[in-house]
């Protein structure tokens, strides 16, 4: 496992404390996993997404992402419904470890109330909890 | 120690079973076609399984070859924590065959089968005596089945009382196997935090016993190899709020005969007869998991029962709070009879001798390994110990690498990365039957493991070296999973 | 004690190395108050040439085929078969390296478990027509048990539907099983021809898994193509059960006939009997409810030096992993048994276990029609595999317990489990009964 300044957070996302990611794209948001997680879990075997049309509250399990020996909960950063999941991911599970920013995304939403982005962290504040756990 | 084996040669290369492929060869005396043919439907046959044809002597070079590449107890030391790998006494094996037993149907009249029945009897009673419980069900066929019906008995009993409950109190290091067991009967497992001497405080578990919790799920020993000693106390609370005590017996080599259990509070409680009782695991199975049970909780064990009427063994279903059934017959008989011929072999003394020595055993082990790895509860140990590769982290080596250079010394590995509540956990139990002399080898070359992972880590990395095949990419495995051929 | 390696002195080179005085001192973390000054209440312990002689005593009376002082003719099957097995079978059975195992969690050390389970899974998978096979579960009745609440996992329905024919016994477990999630569990009933009755599937729309055993209890082969059709429109799984998986080998296998999971028996591929147990759990499923499957599952992969080598896999499923959450709460299967079915169907053959199964069939016709030619009704007029019923005349208790007193097991008496159904015998034939055993046998209940 890396060292926390090894690893890469984008300035322009929002996190969460379970360690999702949430970026706004034209009204929409894609969601993934952040760097910090990827590393974590190590090597990605199999992500279990939802199917789109699914409805979702903030804080809502949407998922799980598993490594060889390891289960992890993938949750809601906001409210919304999928539009887009990221089939590739399916077939090629390693994305989520190569380019957890950029290929490696999961689900694509749209938001039920994209005002509740500003109740989650922002790069600082993530960064500052890792540091701190 | 240190010097490696000469390669022997023997290691042969074998194919899968459908590369020998000849179609036309056959292993099988088949009998004679004595009878005429009968008319089949077309559209009701099928085509057959592709299955590859051999000759016996195929077969039997296939499966002696590969055995080669597999390792057992007896084969060497094999320390796994909580699996009890214990010495299999071969007699039991052959009695467990035997024609009369092995042939056996099992919905014979009962009277045809007075034998089996009797020893289903008396082991019944040997494990209630060994245990100092009232009542035994030899059905279930594994531990966890064991679990499972203890949670069923615990439920049905509950609910006889008209109490339906929807929580169960299960600590950080139980074994995986509980919280899957409760939650086949719907309990939702609460957890609950061992104290810093590695057992559980009366404190934690009054903390949150409430009305809703169905009881609590305990293993004693535990899996740091450590006893529980406020069970009875503990039990006062669990039952002080209407709940009851289920005890994971997995653990009973440390205190067969030396425990109470039935006073220490335990309403029901599973053993595994692969484990302590000394029939094999077979590569995973089959084991058996009979449960014992205080006399409240008999009338709900699962049906058949074996009763005695008139001196004649029947077995009865006629126990209407009984949980149900659980196994497709009586359970695992070709296991208890293992248990049953391991039992009479050593006797009350001798199963208490056992235990006392699987314990020195362990402590041993314990004090001449604590200098180089990393003990999180210097304390007396029961039948296992539990070390962690907290030492050896500032080479970055963790406990797969020293676990997977032990192979190359010829001893299996520990159990690794369980109990949960220890990073990097190592956790040994050499079991009676080890002796000094090669708990001694086993010391030193994990001794000279630790002595590598500083010296040279890279040798550690890179095990293990003479197995059979080198480290397996488990990640490819899992990512594109091959199952069949 | 020869299992006990500790001299008196290495007894006291240890005390002294974990500083105590003596051998009760290591159990001082028991409270007083948990611990027994009692003896356990045990026989005086045997020598191995006592315990040998009262394991054949116990053994003697048991009523068993070929026992030299006690031969026993066995019409019995039921979930229970007798066939033949091969010497080289129990002969590779002392192989210890496979029998004094562990579940191989340390690949490197176990690759002749890995390669012979996987091989195991793959003989299982082809011989049920379906992708993937676990490397075992218990038994049947548990496996079936498991099937069905994998089906409402997938589903997240709540409601099975049961054929009435699938094993009495089988139908219990899966109550104990489903009863504390609330699962609810219709029963289906059969119809004249011995075959299940699915007309009521077509108004359930809110089931999780149909369960069809096939031979069924009294032996007759369903028409399971069919309810695979209805299954598949409706959303429904379709489960297929077994206990006798010799009959693929000559009928169709469920996977063919749109079987999502099937799942069984495996005791008649090579495991003797036993008095019920060990047996063998079978299961298997197409690939899409691979990761929803019970059990441990072996794959192949490669090493550091790419050379091929085989792994437990998709542990993540499992409760070591999941805990709660796992597809089940099952860790030790059945390893050894299923290890014993390999060798079986490795020592058959494709072409083996063809003719093996077409001489089941025919050896159980055989016995049918020289019955109802003796005079006795068959009730139900499906094609069979190995077993079939027989209606006997009323009265013909007294024949049976006589024919007992011969050493002469009439088959089951099916009234205890369907009371309409009174003097049917459900009788079972394979290949160990000659034509002269069956002859005789009708001589004997016609008498």
């Amino acid at each position: 496992m890396k060292e926390i300044s090894e690893l890469d957070f984008p300035e322009d996302l929002y996190y969460t404390e379970e360690h999702e990611w949430a970026r706004v794209t034209d009204g929409n948001v894609t969601i993934g996993i952040s760097d910090y997680a990827q590393d974590q879990l190590g090597d990605v075997v199999f992500v279990e997404m939802p199917a789109s049309g699914d409805q979702f509250k903030k804080g809502d399990a949407f998922g799980t992402v598993e490594s060889v020996k390891a289960v992890s909960e993938l949750y809601m950063p906001i409210d919304g419904e999928v539009i887009r999941v990221n089939q590739t991911l399916e077939d090629a599970p390693e994305l989520l470890n190569q380019s957890p920013y950029a290929d490696g995304w999961i689900l694509e939403i749209k938001p039920g109330d994209a005002s509740q982005l500003e109740t989650i962290l922002n790069r600082d504040a993530y960064l500052k909890m890792l540091k701190e756990s | 120690m240190s010097k490696p084996l000469a390669p022997t040669g023997l290691n042969m290369n074998e194919p899968l079973l459908w590369e020998m492929d000849k179609p036309g060869r056959t292993a099988f005396s088949m009998p004679r076609h004595d009878v005429p043919s009968a008319p089949l439907h077309d559209d009701l046959a099928g085509d057959g399984p592709d299955f590859p044809d051999l000759n016996e002597m195929g077969v039997i070079r296939h499966y002696t070859r590969l055995s080669q590449w597999n390792f057992g107890v007896d084969t060497g030391m094999y320390p796994l924590g909580s699996c009890t790998m214990k010495y299999n006494p071969k007699i039991n094996e052959k009695v467990s065959r035997l024609k009369g037993f092995a042939a056996l149907h099992p919905m014979l009249p009962a009277l045809m089968t007075q034998g089996a029945l009797r020893l289903m009897a008396e082991l019944e009673r040997f494990l209630a005596e060994i245990t100092a419980m009232d009542a035994v069900s030899l059905q279930p066929a594994a531990g966890a089945q064991g679990e499972l019906a203890g949670m069923l008995l615990i439920h049905a009993y509950l609910k006889s009382l008209g109490v339906k409950r929807s929580k169960i109190i299960i600590p950080d290091t139980a074994h995986g196997t509980n919280p899957a067991s409760a939650a086949l009967c719907g309990y939702r497992p609460v957890r609950v935090t061992s104290g810093e001497k590695g057992i559980l405080t009366p404190h934690a578990v009054s903390e949150v016993m409430d009305e809703d919790t169905a009881g609590i799920m305990i293993t004693n020993p535990n899996t740091l190899g450590l006893f529980e000693e406020n069970i009875k106390e503990i039990a006062r609370i669990v039952h002080g709020k209407g709940g009851q005590v289920y005890c994971d017996g997995a653990n009973m080599n440390a205190v067969m005969g030396m425990v109470h259990m039935g006073n220490s509070g335990v309403d029901v409680l599973h053993l595994n007869l692969h484990k302590t009782f000394s029939a094999p695991h077979g590569g995973g199975g089959p084991g058996a998991g009979p449960v014992c049970v205080a006399n409240h909780l008999a009338p709900f064990l699962p049906v058949p029962r074996i009763v005695v009427k008139d001196g004649v063994y029947h077995l009865s279903e006629a126990f209407p709070q009984s949980v149900g059934r659980l196994h497709s017959f009586l359970g695992n008989f070709g296991v208890m009879i293992k248990a049953y011929a391991y039992i009479l072999s050593m006797g009350a003394e001798g199963l208490k001798k056992a235990s006392q020595l699987a314990v020195l055993n362990a402590n041993y082990l314990k004090e001449k390994l604590k200098t180089v790895l990393h003990l999180p509860y210097d304390r007396p140990c029961m039948h296992e110990c539990v070390f962690s590769d907290k030492f050896q982290r500032d080479q970055k080596i963790t406990t797969l690498d020293m676990a997977k250079r032990l192979m190359d010394f010829g001893f299996h590995p520990p159990t690794i990365y369980f109990p949960l509540v220890v990073d990097g956990a190592i956790m040994i139990e050499p079991t009676e039957t080890e002796s000094l002399e090669e708990i001694d080898r086993f010391v030193e070359a994990f001794r000279i493991v630790t002595r590598e992972a500083s010296e040279s880590p890279d040798l550690l990395r890179g095990s293990p070296k003479r197995c059979r095949v080198a480290r397996l990419d488990e990640t490819l495995a899992a990512r594109r999973p091959c199952l069949m051929g | 004690m020869r299992y006990l390696p500790h001299t008196r002195e290495d007894i006291a080179v240890m005390l002294q190395a974990v500083g105590l005085e003596s051998m009760d001192a290591l159990f001082s973390a028991i409270p007083d108050d948990c611990g027994r000054r009692d003896i356990p209440d045990l026989p005086e312990p045997l020598t191995e040439w006592e315990l040998d002689e009262h394991m054949a005593a116990l053994s003697g009376n048991g009523a068993v085929t070929g026992h030299h002082d006690n031969p026993h003719m066995v019409f019995l099957g039921a979930g229970r078969y007798e066939h033949f097995i091969p010497e080289t079978i129990s002969y590779l059975l002392g192989r210890s390296e496979f029998t004094t195992a562990y579940t191989p969690y340390q690949p490197e050390m176990s690759q002749g478990t890995l390669q012979a389970i996987y091989e195991y899974q793959t003989l299982t998978a082809r011989l049920l027509g379906l992708d993937a096979a676990n490397a075992s579960l218990y038994d049947g009745a548990s496996a079936l048990a498991e099937a069905l609440l994998m089906a409402t996992r997938i589903t997240r329905k709540k409601k099975v539907a049961l054929s009435g024919l699938v094993h009495p016994h089988y139908r219990q477990v899966v109550q104990t099983y489903l009863r504390p999630s609330g699962i609810e569990i219709v029963d289906l009933p059969y119809l004249s021809n011995g075959t299940t009755d699915t007309s009521a599937l077509g108004a359930m729309e809110d089931l999780a898994g149909v369960a069809v055993q096939s031979p069924n209890f009294w032996g007759c082969i369903e028409g399971l193509a069919e309810i695979g059709d209805m299954c598949e429109k409706s959303g429904t799984l379709f489960i297929t059960v077994f206990t006798e998986p010799l009959a693929y080998a000559l009928f169709k296998n469920p996977g063919d006939q749109g079987a999502h999971i099937a799942c069984g028996e495996g005791q008649s591929l090579g495991i003797p009997r036993w008095f019920g147990g060990p047996g063998l759990g079978m299961f298997a499923c197409r690939s899409q409810y691979m990761r929803n499957m019970p059990g441990r599952l072996v794959g192949q992969t490669e090493d550091k030096q790419g050379r091929r080598g085989f792994v437990l896999t998709l542990a993540t499923r499992e409760q070591h992993i999941r805990r709660e959450k796992a597809t089940s709460n099952i860790c030790t299967n059945s390893s050894l048994c299923a290890l014993m079915a390999a060798m079986y169907m490795a020592s058959l053959g494709g072409t083996g276990i063809r003719e093996l199964a077409r001489l089941n069939y025919d050896k159980a016709a055989y016995l049918k029609g020289a019955l109802q030619r003796a005079g006795f009704r068959i009730p139900f007029e499906s094609p069979c595999f190995n077993e079939f019923v027989v209606e006997f005349p009323p009265g013909f208790k007294a024949t049976y317990d006589r024919l007992l007193r011969r050493n002469i097991v009439a088959g089951l008496p099916l009234d205890p489990w369907y009371p309409e159904l009174k003097h049917h015998y459900l009788l079972c034939v394979t290949e160990t009964r000659t034509r002269s055993h069956m002859d005789a046998f009708v001589e004997e209940v016609t008498s």
